[in-house]
């Protein structure tokens, strides 16, 4: 008998092991499981494949030839690629300066103020973000040459701070949503002015949706095409704008060593941005 | 929250400067594009500011028309693609074990922060002709023909013809899932994820199939999230101008293209202009919409 028990009793045990889904536990279902693996490949393959064939030795850029860096080299000293990437350092770093002063004032002021007209205010002030980008950039074009303002780096600059100040707008409010007023109160009491208690109560507390804000302006202005495109003239060529006019004329390695520099900046900056949101996040948590 | 009247001067401090950015390079602009539309086009190109609804008129000529209808179609099917890429994406990352969401929501983000261009030209270089979708296709086709080849049949399907993949609408369609797909799936998956499952349990042990649970429990429960973000790929893809511009041939050009053409080579900006504010008038109406849904879905409170 205890012979027989003993292989059924096994297959208690790796069942219990590896025990089968419950009927709501959809991810461990084989099919969907598939389909997650799909879906990633297509997010995935097109990225992947442009950044392993910027380190191919083969200008056909289709079949594997070996590793070199010389796309890399070649963009690198492309000299139009290194104005491009110098004037959309200058756009970025500049948009990014403005934006965030003037997006973090008006994100407190949305998250503190009880004024008229509060609601369609901030419909306005989330407009930006959501019209499409050719209407944006249309307009801007349009009011450039209205108001007989030569395009340039300043056209594009000032584009940019327009369309990035919403943003560091509503990350900022997001961080302020969980600040707790008392403390200011408790500021007061004790004796601080406005002015000591927003600089040494209110605005520490800010500074990690600040640095978000800012991060994000910096990635969303680096990565703009379609506004740069409308609003940039001879001279003041961005990055985008460059590899936007490499690709129409072909394409090559050389473009995707110039992308793959372009993607690892900018997902760099974001993953930093990201990672700052979600550790003073836990913080409150814990906090609280 | 305290009354803006109790401190006049910080409120002003703080709101305006970027209410004033906001108003001179955003709104004056938009304004100035919707006065143009009722302008007329002088024989230089230049704006001859007036007061007709002709280049309304013009924008519904059958030619336009044309390009109108083909933009909303070419978005509604992406919107649909999205959909059934999104929904088992999104009901995978909200079902898996808790330690996987975050990693596998990441993943779903990542390709949404690199470029919006680069993405696109990606793109391209799968489909051209000898990318490496054909290049795929290519391999197992002379595969094939080399075992044809052994059982006596050689040469019986003849040299490769690679597929025209690219600079054509499916092209477009294909570029616009790929950029969109993030803005569906995550609506949906914060729907999914705060969904309560015991009514999905209740479904099961009531007999009901799984199948019927997911028609009849968790798509309604799902709706909100479904409409939110169908709504915002619909409004996204709609108003898209770089996708079609790429990938795009000379038959699958989008409203946007048609946009930015009046205010290029065409230099008609009055068109131009009264076209923008067709396509901003339909992304009012479709945010009005998504805006009402999600009120009245907190309303129920699911």
């Amino acid at each position: 008998m205890s012979e027989v028990a003993i292989p059924s009793e096994s297959v208690v045990v790796r069942r219990r092991r590896r025990r089968r889904a419950t009927p709501l536990e959809y991810g461990r279902k084989r099919w969907l499981q598939i389909v997650l693996a799909l879906n990633f490949l297509f997010l995935y393959f097109p990225i992947a494949a442009l950044i392993a064939f910027s380190f191919n030795d083969s200008r056909r850029n289709v079949t594997w030839q070996g590793f070199t860096f010389k796309y890399y080299e070649k963009a690198y000293n492309n000299a139009g690629l290194h104005e491009a990437f110098l004037n959309s350092m200058i756009v970025a770093g500049t948009s990014t300066v403005v934006s965030t002063l003037l997006g973090t004032m008006l994100g407190l002021a949305l998250y503190r103020y009880r004024f008229p007209g509060r609601g369609p205010f901030e419909g306005w002030v989330h407009l930006p973000i959501v019209i499409p980008e050719v209407c944006l950039g249309v307009a801007m074009l349009a009011f450039f040459a209205w108001a007989d303002i030569p395009l340039g780096l300043f056209t594009v600059t000032v584009s940019h701070i327009a369309f990035t100040i919403p943003f560091v707008a509503v990350v900022v409010r997001s961080r302020m949503a969980g600040f707790d007023e008392s403390l200011e109160e408790a500021s007061r009491d004790l004796g601080a002015n406005g002015w000591q208690t927003f600089w040494s109560v209110t605005f520490p507390y800010m500074i990690p949706g600040v640095v978000a804000g800012a991060l994000l302006a910096f990635t969303l202005s680096l990565d703009d095409f379609v506004i740069t495109f409308f609003t940039s003239g001879p001279g003041s060529t961005t990055f985008p704008i460059k590899i936007y006019s490499m690709v129409r004329f072909s394409v090559t390695p050389e473009v995707n060593a110039a992308s793959t520099v372009l993607i690892v900046l900018t997902l760099t900056l974001t993953v930093t941005a990201m990672l700052i949101q979600a550790r003073t996040g836990r913080k409150i948590d814990t906090h609280g | 929250m305290r009354d803006w009247r109790r401190d006049k001067l910080a409120f002003s401090v703080f709101a305006l400067p970027a209410t004033a950015w906001l108003v001179v390079f955003f709104t004056i602009p938009l304004v100035l594009i919707w006065v143009y539309s009722f302008a007329d086009r002088g024989p230089q190109g230049q704006v001859i500011v007036a007061l007709s609804l002709e280049n309304y008129q013009r924008a519904l000529e059958w030619i336009h028309l044309g390009i109108i209808w083909k933009s909303i179609w070419i978005a509604a099917i992406t919107t649909v693609l999205c959909l059934a890429l999104g929904f088992p994406l999104a009901m995978g990352i909200a079902f898996a074990p808790q330690r996987w969401k975050n990693p596998l929501l990441l993943l779903v983000i990542l390709p949404f922060w690199t470029n919006l261009l680069i993405r696109t030209y990606a793109w391209i270089a799968v489909l051209r002709t000898r990318g490496f979708l054909n290049s795929g296709l290519e391999w197992v086709y002379d595969r094939i023909d080399g075992a044809l080849g052994l059982i006596g049949l050689p040469d019986l399907l003849g040299p490769f013809q690679p597929l025209e993949l690219l600079y054509n609408t499916p092209a477009v369609i294909i570029g616009l899932v790929y950029v969109n797909l993030p803005f569906l799936v995550l609506p949906l998956y914060a729907t999914l994820e705060k969904l309560d499952k015991s009514y999905l349990e209740a479904s099961l042990d009531l007999g009901a199939s799984q199948w019927r649970t997911f028609v009849s429990v968790m798509t309604p429960l799902a709706l909100p999230g479904i409409v939110s973000g169908t709504l915002l790929v619909f409004i996204l893809s709609l108003g898209t101008y770089l996708t079609p511009d790429l990938l795009g041939g000379p038959d699958s050009e989008m409203i946007g293209n048609l946009i930015a053409r009046q205010f290029g080579a065409a230099r008609d900006w009055p068109f131009g202009s009264a076209l923008s504010f067709l396509l901003l008038y339909a992304v009012f109406l479709f945010l009005w919409l998504r805006a009402t849904v999600a009120t009245r879905s907190k309303g129920v409170g699911v």
